[in-house]
């Protein structure tokens, strides 16, 4: 029926993700609207004004060829390692701590670019290795030294939340592309020896300050542990329906940090409680679910990885976004996506769903081989 | 199976990287869901199960609960005039705990509120040895501008609290300091035990001495509250209600506020304290102490130069004369004497011959009069001060009836009134001196302690009792708060006659041929009865006691009541080390006709004042002036002086076994000679027998 009324391009999007999405964004601006004191600006219009135009942009991407994706995976890889070394140069000889780039209507961070660059060129990477080097060390060397670069230059802005992103999304991609368990195993055996040695010599004071507040919030109530104190509040006095829109005395009296960026969960979950939050977290799985569909029916190697990789950064995104503002996680700077209001990271999750998009279409009209 | 195949090593074909990849796939997904899971029941944790919890919170972040301190109950003199009431005023506290960078703070306060340098300096020294909540006061009593200059740079002074409020004032200072007391932020150990939040509330003040002490329940009253709700940087919201304070009760006094006020002021540069009383009903009418303190600058603390000015007078500012200053009560005592006498049947008419001096044993008392007196019956005796009268027939009628006499009059006793502590001090008599010193009662000391000397001490209000007890006949007991049903005193049981007898001679003290001419009364129609007293502080070989080093000058007591023919009020004045009853009984004189005719005794003080340097509050304010001069901040020499250490200091005269006077008065012991007159004697006695040294 529909295919008779509405054109074919618009009814071949891939309108199960799209739709949850638009929800989901519309939710996350009405909380932004809350958490201005019921205002449009400076958060809510801008947040689905970013939404809209970053679609639009998913959907041209998701017209673009696999061997588009295949072709540019090198060059955009290395164009953002360039950004990256830039804004840090930049950033040392300003001798400030600006890692960014102003783009007008919004700030862009090449960390956040990387996001999906990692798991694109490591896509192209397994794509290109022949079988049976995968389980040599010519398929882990150099996918290792892929991952190690950039991440090295974010942590030392240091960034840990999105240094941990590049990582996890280069980690799945390598664990998809088949590398053999056992060295998963011996890597997370080897991380738990390093951990305890990069607490104590690798981590900034802060940072290890989070880590100790982490484990026992209450024994800096007014320090750092501030943040997941008052996270958990808002969310536990908002109950099982919120204390209705409008109403959230944490994120209007400013009890609650970040409320419109890394803690607007928290805020939401306030106004609307559990209900809302169920909400929430039943469109991320929706989401990831699709994009997981995505991938086990890709066509071949390359759409395989590419979506994987994909989904897990958008996964890795939520999750550990989530768990911090409930106090599973320590405070690392990471937004949730399609929630909090930014630029960089609406861009980034809205790439990783062009790129998932276009997959999807690769399946229906298979070009190249597989 | 599966599991091996994961595990395996040589993934080698592409088919075999394909299903790998499907295989992991299903395990991201399945960890995904899992997290997703976990998540899920963390959210629903918080949000019901810990759900009442955190609402609470959430709420105690919202709204902030502040207490607005309770209007202080005023204090009422007995015709409803306030002793200390309250003044809406402007004030200014921080709350150390709050500051961020103090100094910065304390300094843009200083120019804010154009406090001077000293003050800046007793605000840093207030703030070392603040801790916690407990606000420290930077300045009350401020105008509309300099509040308000404040109150809009807010956002830039963290932890400072600036209140319309009311703040204690005591219209008379001085003159009611050590009746009424101060009052304080509460210390901590004051909060320790009370840990009600209203005493850690900016601008609320609890009584720190005296009554403002004692009643402080009657007179808290009960906190007001305002809830309002706050962000988190503690901005103001919106009020969400407001309750009001409930002001404590008024206190009404039996205090005669301008008397009160009359008598402090006419002690002058004395060291010295008068008690009034109505003899008819007890009522206390002034009980007053000099030098003094301020009440009203204690309310914020004592600041290093006032706490120099304190420390450094030896007429020792915060000792509460009245009740707490002990002193050999001299020849105060005869009238007493003489009824002791007369109870034990002694004649009045039975006279002995004044020689200048008594054997007693193998020493010689002397007379103060060392010409002798001639013929002294018991009138002449009291009127004269005759010693040797009392040398001889005290030894005749002996100290357990002389000592009991002492009791009944109200020597030697405690009485029931709401104040923190009286010094009692002491009515000898052979069974006392037993248990103190274990040794046997000599005959000299009946013969010191006749004529208020030797281990004989009292207090002033103990001195007023007696004279009012003696003026009425009745068992007077001291009231100090007014209203209640006044209790009927009963008879002391002394025949009438026996009183005309005291009475008379005490008359002929001021009226007649007497020792205090000068104190009659310049009053048409009302004649006042006295008694001198001048009791020695040190022996003869240390000084004379007229002149000198203050402090081993005599004191001078005058005990009197009027009108002599029908008793309404009497009074006692003790000058400490005025020289002798010389200066005690104009004061008498002056404030007993305040009562009658309080134009003319305010003449005669004003003119006085002017060679004093004005009244207490002009002097206090010069003072300062000259120290701060002196001094300025830089003072070392200045104790440290936390708000603790000088509230303790305050409390000093109040601390129970502080006797100080005692030791002084027993110094001059082994010296039996004690009437010094103006022409002095010389060597008492030309050999002091060991045997009388006393004991100490």
């Amino acid at each position: 029926m529909s295919r008779s009324i509405v054109p074919a391009t618009v009814a071949r999007q891939p309108w199960q993700v799209i739709l949850p999405l638009t929800a989901l964004v519309l939710f996350g601006s009405a909380v932004l609207y809350s958490a201005a004191g019921g205002h449009l600006q400076p958060w809510a219009l801008t947040h689905v004004i970013r939404f809209v135009l970053f679609l639009a942009m998913a959907v041209v991407m998701s017209r673009f060829s696999r061997e588009l994706f295949k072709l540019g995976s090198y060059p955009i890889y290395f164009a953002v390692l360039i950004l990256l070394v830039l804004v840090e140069m930049l950033g040392a000889i300003g001798g400030g701590s600006q890692r960014w780039l102003n783009l007008g209507f919004m700030t862009l961070q090449p960390s956040e670019l990387m996001k999906p660059a990692i798991v694109l060129v490591l896509a192209r990477f397994f794509d290109a290795l022949p079988a049976p080097m995968t389980s040599s060390w010519r398929g882990l060397v150099p996918a290792g030294g892929l991952i190690a670069v950039p991440a090295a230059f974010v942590i030392i802005q240091p960034d840990l939340g999105t240094a941990l992103a590049i990582c996890f999304g280069g980690f799945v991609v390598m664990f998809l592309a088949g590398l053999p368990l056992r060295w998963f195993v011996a890597g997370g055996l080897a991380g738990m020896i390093i951990a305890p040695l990069a607490y104590f010599f690798g981590l900034h004071d802060y940072q290890r300050k989070r880590v100790l507040i982490f484990m026992d919030p209450e024994s800096d109530p007014l320090g750092s542990g501030y943040h997941i104190t008052q996270s958990k509040i808002a969310i536990g006095s908002g109950g099982i329906f919120g204390k209705g829109f409008g109403n959230g005395s944490q994120s209007h009296l400013e009890y609650l940090p970040e409320a419109h960026t890394d803690f607007v969960f928290a805020t939401m979950a306030e106004e609307w409680g559990l209900v809302g939050g169920l909400f929430v977290l039943l469109v991320f799985f929706l989401v990831l679910r699709w994009g997981l569909g995505v991938a086990r029916k890709a066509p071949d190697r390359f759409s395989q990885l590419l979506a994987a990789g994909m989904v897990a950064t958008i996964f890795f995104y939520a999750m550990i976004n989530t768990m911090m503002v409930m106090g599973l996680a320590p405070v690392v700077g990471i937004p949730l996506p399609f929630m909090s209001h930014g630029g960089s990271s609406m861009m980034t999750n809205m790439i990783c769903v062009g790129t998932l998009m276009a997959i999807d279409r690769w399946r229906v009209r298979p070009s190249g081989l597989s | 199976m599966n599991w091996k195949a994961i595990w395996r090593m040589p993934t080698t074909s592409p088919a075999l990287l394909r299903q790998s990849f499907e295989r992991r796939v299903v395990v991201l997904g399945a960890v995904q869901g899992g997290l997703g899971v976990l998540l899920a029941s963390r959210l629903a944790y918080l949000s019901v199960a810990q759900n009442e919890k955190y609402q609470l919170e959430a709420e105690s972040n919202r709204v902030n609960l502040t207490l607005i301190p309770p209007r202080r109950g005023w204090v009422l003199d007995r015709n409803g005039a306030p002793l200390a009431s309250n003044r809406a005023d402007f004030r200014v506290d921080v709350i150390p705990e709050r500051l961020v960078d103090a100094d910065k703070t304390v300094n843009q306060l200083g120019q804010l509120l154009q406090l001077t340098a000293i003050e800046v300096q007793d605000l840093k020294d207030k703030l070392d040895k603040a801790h916690g909540f407990q606000p420290v006061e930077v300045k009350s009593g401020l105008d509309w501008e300099r509040f308000a200059a404040v109150s809009v740079r807010l956002p830039d002074l963290p932890g400072v609290v600036p209140q319309r409020g009311f703040s204690r004032f005591y219209p008379t200072g001085p003159s009611v300091g050590h009746l009424i007391g101060y009052v304080g932020p509460a210390s901590a150990e004051e909060y320790e035990k009370d840990k009600n939040p209203l005493l850690v509330t900016p601008g609320y003040k609890v009584g720190k001495d005296g009554l403002e002490k004692h009643y402080e329940t009657l007179l808290r009253g009960q906190p007001g509250a305002r809830r309002v709700e706050v962000t988190a940087s503690g901005r103001v919201v919106r009020d969400l209600d407001t309750r009001e304070d409930v002001p404590g009760k008024p206190l009404h006094l039996t205090i005669n506020g301008p008397l009160q006020d009359y008598a402090a002021r006419r002690l002058g540069l004395e060291s010295g304290a008068v008690v009034v009383m109505d003899c008819w009903t007890g009522d206390l009418l002034a009980m007053v102490s000099m030098p003094s303190f301020d009440p009203n600058s204690f309310a914020d603390g004592i600041g290093r130069i006032e706490w120099k000015m304190l420390s450094d007078d030896d007429h020792v500012p915060l000792r509460n004369k009245v009740l707490r200053g002990l002193f050999p009560p001299g020849s105060t005592v005869k009238p007493m004497v003489a009824l002791a006498f007369l109870e034990a049947g002694l004649s009045p008419d039975d006279a002995t011959n004044c020689g200048g001096g008594l054997r007693v044993g193998n020493r010689v008392f002397h007379c103060w009069n060392h010409g002798g007196h001639g013929r002294v019956d018991m009138a002449k005796g009291i009127y004269q001060s005759c010693d040797v009268y009392f040398y001889h027939f005290a030894q005749q009628i002996g100290m357990d009836k002389i000592a009991a006499m002492a009791k009944r009059l109200g020597l030697g006793q405690e009485f029931p009134l709401p104040v923190a502590g009286q010094s009692y001090g002491t009515v000898p008599d052979p069974a006392w001196k037993m248990k103190k010193y274990g040794k046997e009662w000599a005959v000299f000391d009946t013969v010191n302690a006749t004529i208020g000397q030797g281990y004989m001490l009292v207090n002033p209000l103990q001195q007023a009792v007696m004279a009012s007890r003696i003026a009425s006949g009745l068992e007077i007991m001291p009231r100090l708060i007014h209203g209640g049903n006044q209790p009927q005193a009963k008879s002391m049981g002394f025949s009438q006659e026996h009183l005309d007898i005291v009475h008379a001679a005490m008359n002929e003290v001021v009226n007649g041929r007497g020792t205090a001419g000068r104190a009659k009364l310049p009053v048409p129609g009302v004649e006042m009865a006295g008694k001198t007293g001048t009791a020695q502080v040190v022996g003869l070989n240390i000084g004379r006691g007229k002149g000198g080093l203050w402090k081993h000058r005599d004191h001078g007591h005058f005990i009197c009541f009027a009108p002599f023919d029908k008793p309404r009020y009497a009074a006692a004045v003790v000058i400490q080390h005025g020289g002798g009853s010389g200066a005690a009984y104009p004061v008498a004189r002056d404030v007993m006709t305040y009562l009658f005719d309080p134009g003319k005794a305010m003449d005669v003080l004003l003119e006085m004042e002017k060679g004093w340097g004005g009244t207490p509050q002009e002097r206090m304010a010069a003072k300062y002036a000259f120290y701060a001069s002196q001094y300025g901040v830089s003072a070392p020499v200045v104790s440290p002086q936390a708000q603790e250490s000088a509230v303790a200091a305050a409390d000093e005269p109040v601390a129970p076994r502080s006797q100080p006077e005692v030791r002084e008065a027993q110094a001059p012991a082994p010296e039996p000679v004690v009437e010094v007159s103006p022409p002095p004697a010389p060597a008492a006695s030309p050999t002091p027998a060991p045997t009388i040294v006393l004991p100490q």
